[in-house]
Order: structure tokens, then sequence, then C-alpha cells
């Protein structure tokens, strides 16, 4: 049952572009086949409208087929039916137009922090030296300047996915996909990244989808939340975390965080389904 | 019962009613201490090594001197450095040892960089790397030594025959060792770059070459010793100049001290190639943890 008020729209094109949809999933099916075995369908009829600048983030047991709806987004994926659309353009099956960051910082170790950051810039054309230029001023700000001319190998889990995050957000890319990015930080390094990525993100204004197994982490960062069942990845629910922001961390004893909270955990542990309504 | 059993373990708190409360339980044991070995201090090593070497030549000359082994075969350390001195005198030692490193040098490097664009070039298609592999293995397997008398015919007596055989000593082992960097190539990585609008182009160069590196680096050190090997083999067989061809008349000539002197520059020789492949070594792989054999 996605949400009606963003589920409707008029044809993109003519929609005025404040009113329209940042990155549109419309009937994403995805089936693989080995051999063979019979296909193994990892997600079905998944459509979502995402807001400009919105944080939505995507909870679901394993096996739910988030990685799968990812690659699907990031354009490393054919699926087998539907379609992305972007800013009303369809770029189904086409990479490098939304920014895609995974649970491991993939910081290539033969390069500084500094030529890391700037790799995404590099790998769309920019300028080696031009790149720099733009990433130094960001490192400085954003808590990387002491570490610019260091390996990868000699940071903490932490600052190394700062760098990798960092890297994400300077593609010129406005939707970028975090898949689990916090999951691997010990408790006390995740809390103050959460508040980090809070920070980009409003000075980016990117549009964020974010993956995580973890409920508390996903209400905290969101303005609406999906939840997905498993095999095949289905959207089971879909809400608003209505939270003002920006929000301390004693917003998780606030009442609507609660109730939130106990949104996710009934339809994540009933097997994904919701109490009063059919999967869409 | 053995006499490793300390004492019998309490009884394990449970209540009757847990599953666990049957199971039997084994006798503790004393428990494992780990043994250490305290590294010395450098100057201690240093020290125990160049007594070592100087143990060594001296017992080699004592036991000649005393007649204990027969200096006709065996030579002896001050033999050796007369032998050394005649040849110095007779100013062409060290051409012969120029014509040896610089077929070393050139068959290494010429070979090293043969071997990694075959290794390299096999990442761009599964099909041409799965047709071309049972070749590459069976080079591998040939011994080198046996192409020697054919590439002399072919490249004849100078300097080209000790390169080629360089290089077909050196070529197979960088081209393996490029291909398995390859194959190790975190497809995460490929992934990375590809989400990023990356082609296979920016894949091969930002990603494939310089995560196979250490990989290539590492069967360099390898191929020094393999190219220097090569080179000799050359000079073996067909040659007017190098340390091969010293060693190899010296041979024929019953001349046991002028063969050590060869091999005592080889020995050299070998120790400041390998310095300088490590050093370039490192210059190449910064950031990637390599430990050096």
């Amino acid at each position: 049952m996605p949400r009606s008020t963003l589920a409707e729209p008029a044809p993109p094109n003519a929609e005025p572009s404040a009113l329209r949809p940042k990155l549109r999933l419309d009937g994403l099916t995805h089936e693989f086949r080995t051999g063979g075995a019979p296909p193994v369908k990892a997600i079905e009829g998944i459509t979502l409208d995402v807001a400009p600048g919105s944080f939505v983030s995507l909870i679901g047991q394993s096996g739910c087929g988030k990685s799968t709806l990812f690659n699907i987004m990031a354009g490393l994926l054919q699926p087998s039916a539907g379609r992305v659309i972007l800013d009303g353009e369809d770029i189904t099956g086409r990479a490098g137009l939304v920014s895609y960051m995974l649970q491991k910082d993939l910081l290539l170790p033969w390069r500084t922090i500094l030529d890391n950051v700037i790799f995404g810039l590099e790998i769309q054309g920019v300028d080696r030296r031009e790149a720099r230029a733009v990433a130094e001023p960001l490192m400085d700000r954003y808590g990387l300047g002491r570490f610019k001319t260091h390996y990868p190998a000699s940071l903490s889990g932490g600052m190394r996915q700062r760098a990798a995050l960092l890297r994400t957000l300077l593609c010129n890319n406005d939707v970028i996909l975090l898949d689990e990015p916090f999951a691997a930080l010990d408790a006390q390094t995740r809390f103050r990244m959460q508040e980090w990525l809070l920070t980009l993100w409003k000075d980016f204004g990117r549009t964020v989808l974010f993956v995580t197994h973890d409920v508390d982490e996903a209400i905290f960062l969101s303005d609406e939340i999906c939840v997905l069942s498993p095999r095949p990845g289905r959207i089971a629910d879909r809400f608003d975390v209505p939270l003002p922001r920006p929000r301390g961390r004693n917003v998780v004893t606030a009442p609507e965080f609660i109730r939130a909270k106990e949104r996710c955990l009934d339809l994540l542990f009933s097997g994904g389904q919701p109490a009063d309504s059919e999967a869409a | 019962m053995t006499d490793n059993v300390l004492s019998d373990l309490p009884p394990a708190v449970a209540t009757t009613s847990s599953p666990a409360a049957h199971l039997k339980r084994p006798l503790r044991r004393k428990g494992v201490i780990i043994a250490h070995e305290k590294s010395w201090k450098r100057s201690s090593i240093w020290t125990l090594q160049v007594a070592i070497f100087i143990a060594l030549i001296g017992g080699w000359e004592l036991a000649t001197r005393l007649g204990l082994i027969d200096p006709f075969f065996w030579s002896s350390p001050s033999r050796i450095y007369h032998a050394f001195i005649i040849v110095i005198g007779e100013g062409t030692l060290f051409q012969d040892t120029w014509f040896t490193f610089k077929a070393t040098i050139i068959g290494f490097l010429l070979g090293s960089a043969i071997g990694a664009v075959i290794g390299l070039s096999l990442w761009w298609s599964i099909n041409a790397a799965a047709v071309v592999q049972p070749y590459i293995v069976v080079f591998n397997a040939v011994p080198k030594i046996a192409l020697g008398p054919l590439i002399i015919l072919i490249f004849g007596i100078g300097i080209s025959s000790k390169i080629a055989l360089a290089v077909a000593f050196t070529a197979v082992i960088t081209a393996l060792a490029a291909y398995a960097g390859v194959r190790a190539v975190d497809d995460d990585l490929v992934k990375l770059t590809l989400s990023l609008g990356g082609r296979r182009r920016d894949v091969f160069l930002k990603i494939v070459v310089p995560s196979a590196m250490p990989w290539i680096t590492s069967s360099l050190h390898i191929n020094i010793g393999l190219a220097l090997a090569g080179a000799i083999a050359g000079e073996f067989i067909s040659s007017q100049y190098g340390l091969g061809k010293i060693i190899m008349y010296a041979g024929s000539t019953y001349d046991m001290a002028l063969i050590w002197v060869g091999i005592i520059i080889l020995a050299l020789l070998a120790i400041v190639l390998y310095g300088a492949v490590n050093w370039l070594e490192h210059k190449f792989t910064r950031g990637q943890n390599v430990k050096t054999i």
C-alpha cells in the first residue's frame, strides 16, 4: 500500500518540477535465472516516488532484495521489468547517474585520501587538479583535513567511511544510494556518523535513499520509511516520520519515535505483512 | 588418565530439567603455556652473520692448508684472491661484468614488461583468457634452458641471444602473476567505478592495473634472479663476453679459483639488482601492504 500523497501523479513531463518526484521506481521486478533451476524472484512490483531533497530509508530483513534494488537503481543491473525514472527521464540500465555507496568503504588503497575523495569526479571527467581544488576545502570543513595525504590503511573505520561518503557526495548526482554505510562501525562511531551524514545531507541538498537493518537509525535519519517484505521483496509499508528537524539524540524517547519503531518492528517480525493491508 | 589432567571439573551448575545437565564433560587439562622467542638486538644478529662468514672462509683456507681438502678441486680463499688480482690486472673483468649486467637488465625489463602486458590484457576478455591460458601454462612448464641452442642459432652469439633467453626465463612468470592479480581484483571496486559512470577503460587503468601492481612487483623479485640465470645460460652456450663465459672458460682449463671469482662477482651483481628491485617495489606499491620476501 504505497501511501497516496505521491503515488498518483500526472505523466512526469507535464508536472512542474517542484512537484515532480526526483526519482520514480515504476513496477520494478527482477528474477535471477541460474542454469536449469527455476528463476528466483528477488523483487516484485516495487513502485516508489522519492521527493526532491528527501531522506528515505528502506528497511527489511536479509533477503528482501535491497541490494538487487540498489543495483538496478544504480544502473548496474537491468531489471526483468519496470523502469527507473530520474527527473522524468527513463534511466533504466544506465550507470553513473545515481551515486551508490556500499557498506564497505571501497577506498582505493594505492591512493591518498584526497585522491580517493576525488575519484568520482575524476571518473566523471573532471581534471585531477581541478577536482582536488574542489575537494580540499570540503575535506577541511568536514573533518578530513588532517588525512589528505594519508593512505586509507592508516585511517580508522569511521574516517574511511567519511571519506567514502564525501566521495559519493562530490559526484554531481542528485540522488545518492547508501547501502548500510554504517553497519560495520561501532555504536559510538555510528552515532557520530549519523549526525555527520545529516549535516552533509542538509548542506548538499541531495536526495538520499538509505538501506539499513537498524530501525532506530532509519527513524532518526529519515523523512520517510519503506518497509520491505522478504522473498520476493515488495514494499510492505510506507510512512512519514513525523519528527521535526533538527533532531537531537533524545528524540528516541519521543512518542512519535516509539510509535514509528513499533510499526516497523511489527512489520519486520510478522513476516513482513502489515496486519491491516496487503503488500503492494 | 594422562598427567596432563589437572583435576576433575566441578559439577556443572544446571538444573536437572536443563537439557545440558546430562552432558558428560571432559576432564579439565592443564592448559598450554605459549612459548615466545625473544628477538635479538640487530647488532648481535649482524655480529653473528659476520662471525659465520669469517668462520667459513677461515675454515676453508685452514682445511686446504692442512691438506684436509684438495685445493685443486676446492681452491681456497687465498688462491681466489690471487686469481682476482690477476683478472683485474688483465682489465677484461669489468667488460665481462658489464656485458652480463646489460643482458640481464634489458632482458629483465623487457621480459617483465611483456609478461605484465600479456597478463593484464587477459582482463579484457574472459574468453580470450580461457583460450590463451593453456599456452601460457605449457610455456611456463617447459624448461626455458632447452630453448638455449635454438635462441643462439636465431639471435647469434652476441648480446641479443642473452637478452632473448632472459626474456624467455622471465616473461611467463610476470604474465602468470599479473593474470592472478587481475583475477583477484575486488569486484566491488569494479562495481564502484561502473556506478560512478566509469567505462571499461577507466576500470582497467584506475582499478585493475593498480590492484595487480603488487602481484607484478612481487614477480620481479623472482625475475631478477631468472634474468641473470637466462643471461648466464646464454653465455654458457656460446659467447665472447660475460661472466658466464669466464666461468665456462675457467672450468675448461681447470682454473677453480677463476670459477669462484666469476661466482663471487655474480653474487655481488645479484645483490645489487635485488636491492634495486626492492626499491622499485616500494616506489610502485605505496599504500598497499606488501611483504617482501
